[in-house]
């Protein structure tokens, strides 16, 4: 247990410089007069209070981190800030369980999206303040952004970046100290959300529903301050604005920081990931607008087109916002959508899932294993770009993709034995694992996941975690040889 | 700074270890991945797998924005044509190379703007020789270390039993030496710095750090130690590269022996060296060391690139009588646990040349770097610049400069003759006056101030004490 003392102090620093966060709320509910400012500044104290409290109790065993130490200080920083970010929700809602307010914080923070809380229209501004702000900050990442703010995170920076940042291949840095990498992602990011604040301004939101969609938008996020979600706005419009900026943040930071250093929109069209995402995704929208129209679900193609390319983006890049209920759609066109979400993202993107690198990667090694067939004796070594994928990156996706298969898989078990249906319990697992948010059935984007008995949220947390944290940096803490000494 | 160092061998990632914890951005650039990844995971820098030569990965690597390219790889043609492409095609400001052929740095214009434009070049070969050569000419020396050209240096030795000092206080020094100034720059007991005072007294086994004129060493060292007899036989393992420059700069003024095992080779040394006598064996083998007296040898280097032959071969000839014992070895780790143990000097050839290279990065005008006690302290040549006005330090007396808590200025170089347009990085002329300041001693310009520090966090700050205002042009 001694061992745990390092990682306690660097959490106590974590959480008081994350209780800064809480001035948003704060002066969101001073500027909306919805009187619960009190709310959010006690917890502003108690999480300052108790991150002060940690961090002078095991000042004396700090040291540099070392790489076991940072899987554990990013888990626990994850469950611990969840759980820190509940307080002022389980303060305004009397009636809300701490599971049903920590499975709200968590689904925020992992940028999933699906919501135990109805009401959304009438709820206080700073309640949706705080979960919009909940969605932007996990997007990234907030060991990121402790990485980019914070330099006691010295060396270990590197291992806890890895541990949190998206991809198989993360050895590559944009700039030579990782503080500047993360510095770097963080002013590309930010960037991003107010361009798309002011562009949703422009679109006809108020300025309040512009700062929470693009703080949900850019993260992936999908949180709206609305229950119809996006519908409730009916506007071609808005809906455009969204699309772009969710397929901003499907991709890779890395790249967008290349692109805006060399000023040159050339990188986007080199990189692979960028025009495998571009390709799936327009094709996919083609093809649901016009599995719609075909099968009569609107009555003319321009609706069809509208819906068919909003939600068929949304899901598939993992936000999650929605324009219709479109579990309402023949049974093809949802279960579709989850498949897409399931990898259209970057690498070092705010998207989950598998990830379009490591699709590419195993698409390409299926062909190669084909070619060897024919070939016996042929030298044949996976691409992406021009540059060669070493065999060991190989092997890590496969060795990825079955846990990540296998997680979704026990996900659905435990919400089967839980007494849920076969058809929730898939959309669920797969919605949760790949941060979408809306499920299948009565989890669809009408619905939301209020009905969940206890167990069943906890099951959906622990999953929204795995998928956030690319499932190995979790799992690695479950495994026998990371607690012997 | 923004760095690139070529080359992740020994001397390339000590040099990025040492650089990286001073806000530096470096990148490092080898064509062997695998050694990279390791570096990357332990320091906190880009690195670039590729041949150094090639213009594309000198640009991924950040040449068109970086401040100084260091050449360390293990090629001489490699380092030579890298300082010209980044001079020819990024314009890079700065440049070193790693040369060790010492026969190019005999023709200074092949290394200028026109033709390689390597700014420095540094031979980490001939700075091992050098420093090895120098504990041979002060027998009980720990290390000795040489500042202003020369004219100074800091001395390292063991005190022992018997020595004039021992067991009395530091101020008494001055009533064994009248004529000397020698000044006590630190003490470390059991591995712990002891500040020195005029009432310290010196135990036997302290390590004691003492600067002088260069003339003065040896009567000084009489102070602290028993006379140590001169070396007169010196037996060398392994006649590799740095073992035969040892040799053939000792050859012609001890009796050298020279043990080496491969047979092309010893011939080789055989051709190349005058005096000394090659023997072709394994230097491990104590048949053969019993053969050559071993027990007769004042000195005995073993200088293999191998750190277990060294180590083994150091600890026989020890066993078997030899004077002083003193091992090449490259693992940091094996340094501090032999060195003061049964191996009398334990060298790191990355500690000992990388203080060449790293006056290059220093802000201000730094003459020499030391790194003294394996990288727990540090000793700083720096020149004093400006007047009154614009710099911190010239026109003052020391007692009214800020207190840097553990770090104090040990001694001055004045040249005699006001300088006149003086190059950077001159070393004073010989004539010049060696000062052990007092708390009233006034430093003036173009003084080469040498400072001791306990530790190198210091070194930023005492750099920028130094560092001359915006008023000086």
């Amino acid at each position: 247990m001694a061992g745990l003392l390092p990682v306690g102090n660097v959490l106590g620093r974590l959480m008081m410089v994350f209780s800064l966060a809480y001035v948003v709320p704060i002066a969101g509910s001073f500027l909306f007069h919805d009187g619960k400012a009190a709310e959010f500044a006690w917890a502003m104290l108690v999480t300052m209070g108790a991150g002060g409290l940690l961090f002078f109790a095991t000042r004396r065993h700090y040291r540099e981190l070392k790489v076991r130490d940072g899987f554990l200080l990013v888990t626990l920083s994850w469950l611990l800030m969840g759980a820190i970010a509940a307080l002022p929700l389980n303060l305004i809602y009397s009636h809300l369980s701490f599971t049903d307010a920590f499975f709200e914080t968590i689904s925020a923070m992992t940028t999933t999206g699906a919501s135990v809380l109805s009401g959304l229209d009438h709820a206080p501004q700073s309640v949706n303040l705080w979960r919009h702000l909940l969605q932007w900050l996990g997007g990234l990442g907030i060991i990121v952004l402790a990485v980019a703010i914070l330099p006691l995170l010295g060396v270990g920076g590197m291992q806890l970046y890895r541990a949190e940042m998206p991809g198989p291949m993360k050895e590559a840095k944009l700039t030579a100290r990782i503080a500047d990498t993360a510095k770097a992602l963080y002013l590309v990011y930010a960037g991003a959300t107010l361009l798309c604040m002011v562009s949703l301004r422009v679109a006809g939101m108020s300025w309040f529903d512009a700062v929470c969609h693009a703080f949900s938008a850019v993260s992936l996020g999908g949180f709206s301050t609305r229950d119809a979600n996006v519908a409730a706005f009916d506007s071609p419009a808005i809906e455009t604005v969204l699309v772009v900026f969710m397929f901003f943040g499907a991709i890779n930071f890395g790249t967008h920081y290349l692109a805006w250093r060399g000023r040159s929109i050339r990188t986007y069209l080199l990189d692979s990931e960028v025009r495998a995402i571009l390709v799936v995704l327009v094709a996919g929208c083609l093809a649901m607008a016009a599995f719609l129209h075909s099968s009569g679900s609107y009555r003319d193609l321009s609706t069809s087109l509208r819906h068919g390319i909003f939600n068929t983006a949304s899901v598939a890049l993992g936000g999650g916002f929605a324009s219709v209920d479109y579990t309402l759609w023949p049974v093809l066109a949802p279960l579709l959508l989850l498949f897409l979400s399931s990898f259209t993202a970057s690498s070092g993107s705010t998207g989950s899932g598998i990830k379009m690198v490591r699709a590419l990667i195993l698409l390409k090694q299926g062909f190669r294993e084909l070619h060897k067939l024919l070939h016996p004796q042929a030298a044949h070594q996976v691409k992406l770009g021009h540059a060669p994928v070493p065999n060991k990156v190989v092997l890590s996706v496969l060795a990825f993709l079955f846990l990540y298969l296998a997680s979704v898989v026990g996900t659905a078990f435990i919400l089967v034995a839980t007494g849920m249906d076969l058809t929730h319990a898939l959309g669920a697992a797969l919605a949760c694992i790949n941060n979408l948010g809306p499920g299948l059935g009565t989890l669809g984007p009408a619905g939301n996941y209020g009905t969940l008995t206890d167990l069943q949220k906890w099951t959906c947390m622990f999953a929204m975690l795995l998928g956030r944290l690319e499932i190995m940096s979790v799992l690695v803490l479950f495994t026998r040889s990371f607690w012997r000494k | 700074m923004k760095i690139i160092i070529l080359g992740a061998g020994q001397v390339g990632s000590s040099a990025a270890e040492s650089l990286v914890s001073e806000a530096n951005d470096i990148t490092v650039v080898d064509t062997d991945a695998a050694r990279l990844a390791d570096l990357q995971e332990r320091l906190d820098l880009r690195t670039v797998t590729g041949n150094a030569v090639s213009p594309d990965i000198l640009r991924a690597a950040g040449a068109e924005d970086a401040d100084l390219l260091i050449a360390v790889t293990q090629s001489d043609q490699t380092n030579l044509c890298a300082c010209r492409i980044s001079r020819t095609l990024f314009n890079l400001p700065m440049r070193i190379a790693r040369l060790r052929a010492t026969d190019v740095m005999a023709y200074p214009e092949l290394l200028n703007d026109d033709n390689f434009a390597v700014d420095y070049a540094i031979s980490p070969e001939q700075v091992v020789t050098d420093y090895i050569v120098k504990l041979i000419e002060f027998p009980g020396s720990l290390q000795v270390l040489e500042f202003a050209g020369g004219l100074v240096s800091l001395v390292a030795v063991r005190a022992v039993e018997g020595g004039l000092l021992i067991g009395r206080p530091l101020k008494e020094i001055r009533k064994h030496l009248p004529k000397v100034d020698a000044r006590i720059a630190a003490i470390y007991r059991k591995d712990s710095p002891v500040t020195p005072t005029a009432d310290t007294v010196i135990k036997p086994d302290d390590e004691v750090f003492f600067l002088a004129a260069t003339r003065d060493i040896r009567q000084v060292m009489s102070e602290l130690r028993r006379t140590d007899k001169p070396v007169k036989r010196v037996m060398i393992a392994g006649g590799g590269n740095i073992g035969f420059r040892v040799a053939k700069a000792l050859e012609a003024r001890y009796q050298v022996k020279v043990i080496e095992t491969n047979q092309a080779r010893s011939e080789w040394l055989a051709e190349h060296l005058s005096e000394s006598l090659v023997l072709r064996g394994d230097s491990t083998d104590e048949k053969l060391l019993e053969g050559e007296n071993i027990d007769e040898m004042d000195v005995f280097l073993a200088l293999t690139n191998d750190d277990e032959n060294n180590i083994m071969s150091s600890l026989l000839a020890k066993r078997r009588g030899a004077g002083r014992v003193m091992a090449l070895i490259n693992r940091r780790s094996y340094v501090d646990l032999l060195q003061a143990g049964a191996i009398d000097v334990a060298l790191s050839p990355a500690l000992i040349s990388i203080g060449t290279l790293l006056r290059r990065v220093r802000r201000g005008d730094v003459a020499a770097v030391h790194t003294c006690r394996r990288g727990a302290a540090e000793a700083l040549e720096l020149v004093a610049h400006g007047d009154r006005k614009s710099s911190q330090v010239v026109g003052r007396r020391i007692r009214d400069l800020p207190m840097i808590e553990g770090a104090h200025i040990a001694c001055i170089v004045r040249r005699q003759s006001p300088g006149s347009g003086r190059q950077h990085g001159e070393p004073p002329p010989a004539d010049s006056q060696v000062i052990i300041p007092r708390a009233d001693t006034v430093i003036e310009a173009d003084d080469h101030v040498i400072v001791f520090l306990v530790s190198k966090r210091l070194i930023p700050r005492v750099e920028k004490l130094f560092q001359v205002g915006p008023g000086y042009l």
